[in-house]
């Protein structure tokens, strides 16, 4: 809603939300300089912003430390892999959902939400030894399927409500035409459905990449992502903030930058639908 | 434009998702339920047997458990009135024409991709630390004794923490039901002479009810379970005083290591859960045409 405004309240309310703006991202931009200070500088006291004595240290001796790679290369494979095979399984039910309406059609997505507020702690014995009975304990594949489970419903949800906005008269268009399901599916619905789709698996990436309940009891090392590096890497309390600091930035940092570049698709998905 | 057997092709695709979400909610929550009745505890394993209610009566009794409750309950209520109200503050300033909003996005949206336990150790560590965090060197700064957050205010801390990271969800969202708004309407109101604050109440805010509804549920359904963030900074203490319903249980699983009392705390969850979920649902669910 942009409205002609005079320069001087243009001013004014560009720095007031420049400030806000500011505040809110200032805990990260601080984290980020303190993984390029010495552990000296980034106690030091009074706290230096310019004056202080910027280093690679950090970054070299938890790389050196750690083995790095390793957790990123999982925390990869168990986000993208959880997101595809939730897709596989959710885009078809998405589609019914929203081309072939029941009438329990809204109860059913409230109860699928519905099973996300169980609490990951209430269950948490039952699905370790349940991972444990099926040899899944500390694998990716493990990793994959939980968390693909707990993401489904958002992920039902999300493509339902893009499904919907779809108009219904092309698909009977394309069934006049003699199209089958799968054909109405792979030819018409998924090239309009795609951003959609995109938005999803953008979320879905970020939501599993930043789980850290079942991604830290469900693994020890083979397949434990970044998540569980980093719990691993919390020093004793007010202890080498420079390296904490740049062990927080190496696990933050891939999500950030793939966030960033995506973030106007990102927020359309997150709407749910609410904002047309 | 259904038939019959594009019914039958609906039911069928729908199929695979309702049953898995029901093997993941149901034989979890069974053994959930059994282990409840069951006396278990891995430090004396030789010790089994049916208890009856007592787990629950455990739970119920237990002067944490209220507390726990009260504490959940803050947490969820505490962050969504923070994140919404600012939400809707933040959201509101940056919708005005301002120069740079593609980089304010960008600023705001940050919180939104760190996760649990490194927004946990960043607060804790470079903010809340009482001798080398940034607020203790901006009390010595205008000479007042540095505030022990997570010491003496350890819910109040923790519920900042947590409205960190979910303000971007919610100022994201209710930013981008403001910019779908026309600017006619809000130009003729003006003309009109409606204020700011009527403009607001009888234009802007019926606009974003769909919006505010969907915050409201989708944070609800993550915050239930907050977990990472007391796990990491104040562990439920000083004592119990930050311990909530999910981290009650977590002690009793792993510190006392009482399977049979942790499941029954995971069972009271679980009704807690679906409480919360049948009122949320009946309050806001209408605006959701889902």
């Amino acid at each position: 809603m942009a409205r002609a405004v005079t320069p001087r309240r243009k001013l004014i309310t560009t720095i007031a939300a420049w400030a806000v703006a500011l505040i809110i991202f200032f805990p990260v931009l601080w984290m980020i300089l303190t993984s390029f200070k010495t552990e000296a500088s980034a106690v030091a006291n009074p706290p230096e912003f310019l004056s202080a004595d910027w280093t690679l240290e950090n970054y070299a001796e938890v790389w050196a430390r750690s083995d790095y790679p390793r957790f990123f290369w999982n925390s990869v494979v168990i986000s993208v892999g959880s997101t595809l095979l939730g897709l596989l399984v959710a885009v078809p039910s998405a589609w019914a959902m929203a081309f072939v309406p029941g009438k329990k059609t809204k109860d059913l997505l409230m109860w699928m939400l519905s099973t996300k507020m169980m609490p990951a702690v209430a269950v948490m014995i039952p699905l370790y030894l349940l991972f444990q009975r099926l040899g899944l304990i500390d694998t990716k594949i493990g990793l994959v399927f939980a968390l693909m489970l707990m993401n489904l419903p958002i992920i039902i949800w999300m493509l339902y409500t893009y499904f919907k906005e779809i108009p219904g008269e092309i698909l009977e268009a394309s069934r006049m035409d003699g199209a089958s399901l799968w054909g109405e599916i792979v030819h018409v619905l998924t090239p309009m459905a795609l951003p959609g789709i995109a938005s999803t698996m953008l979320l879905n990436i970020i939501l599993a990449w930043n789980e850290a309940f079942w991604t830290i009891v469900l693994t020890t090392t083979k397949a434990a992502p970044l998540s569980a590096f980093i719990a691993s890497f919390s020093a004793p309390q007010g202890l080498f903030y420079a390296k904490l600091s740049a062990a927080s930035a190496m696990a933050i940092m891939p999500i950030l930058i793939l966030g960033w570049f995506s973030q106007k698709q990102l927020v359309r998905g997150l709407t749910f639908g609410a904002v047309k | 434009m259904s038939t019959q057997s594009s019914r039958f092709a609906a039911r069928l695709m729908v199929a695979p998702s309702v049953g898995l979400l029901l093997i993941w909610m149901i034989v979890p929550l069974a053994m959930t339920l059994y282990y409840s009745f069951r006396l278990y505890r891995l430090l004396s394993p030789d010790r089994t047997g049916w208890v009856g209610f007592n787990n629950y009566l455990w739970f119920l009794n237990s002067p944490d458990f209220w507390l726990a409750l009260f504490n959940t309950l803050a947490l969820v209520g505490g962050v969504l009135i923070i994140t919404v109200v600012l939400g809707m503050l933040i959201a509101l300033l940056i919708d005005q024409p301002v120069k740079g909003q593609g980089v304010l996005r960008i600023l705001v949206i940050a919180p939104f991709f760190v996760m649990p336990p490194v927004a946990a150790s960043i607060w804790e560590n470079l903010f809340m630390h009482p001798q080398n965090g940034l607020f203790a060197a901006l009390a010595r700064g205008i000479g007042a004794e540095p505030i022990l957050f997570l010491e003496n205010y350890p819910m109040l801390s923790v519920i900042g923490i947590v409205s960190w990271e979910w303000l971007p969800f919610a100022t994201l969202i209710l930013l981008t039901a403001l910019q779908s708004l026309s600017s006619e309407q809000l130009e003729a109101a003006e003309m009109d002479g409606a204020s700011a604050l009527s403009r607001f109440r009888y234009i802007i805010l019926p606009h974003a009810t769909r919006a505010i509804t969907v915050v409201i549920l989708i944070q609800t359904i993550f915050l239930l379970g907050i977990f990472g963030e007391i796990f990491t900074t104040t562990q439920g203490g000083p004592g119990s005083a930050s311990t909530t319903l999910p981290y009650m249980i977590f002690k009793q699983a792993i510190a006392a290591k009482d399977i049979g009392r942790a499941a029954a705390g995971g069972i009271i969850a679980v009704i807690l859960a679906n409480i919360v979920a049948y009122f949320l649902m009946r309050s806001i669910g209408k605006h959701l045409d889902a």
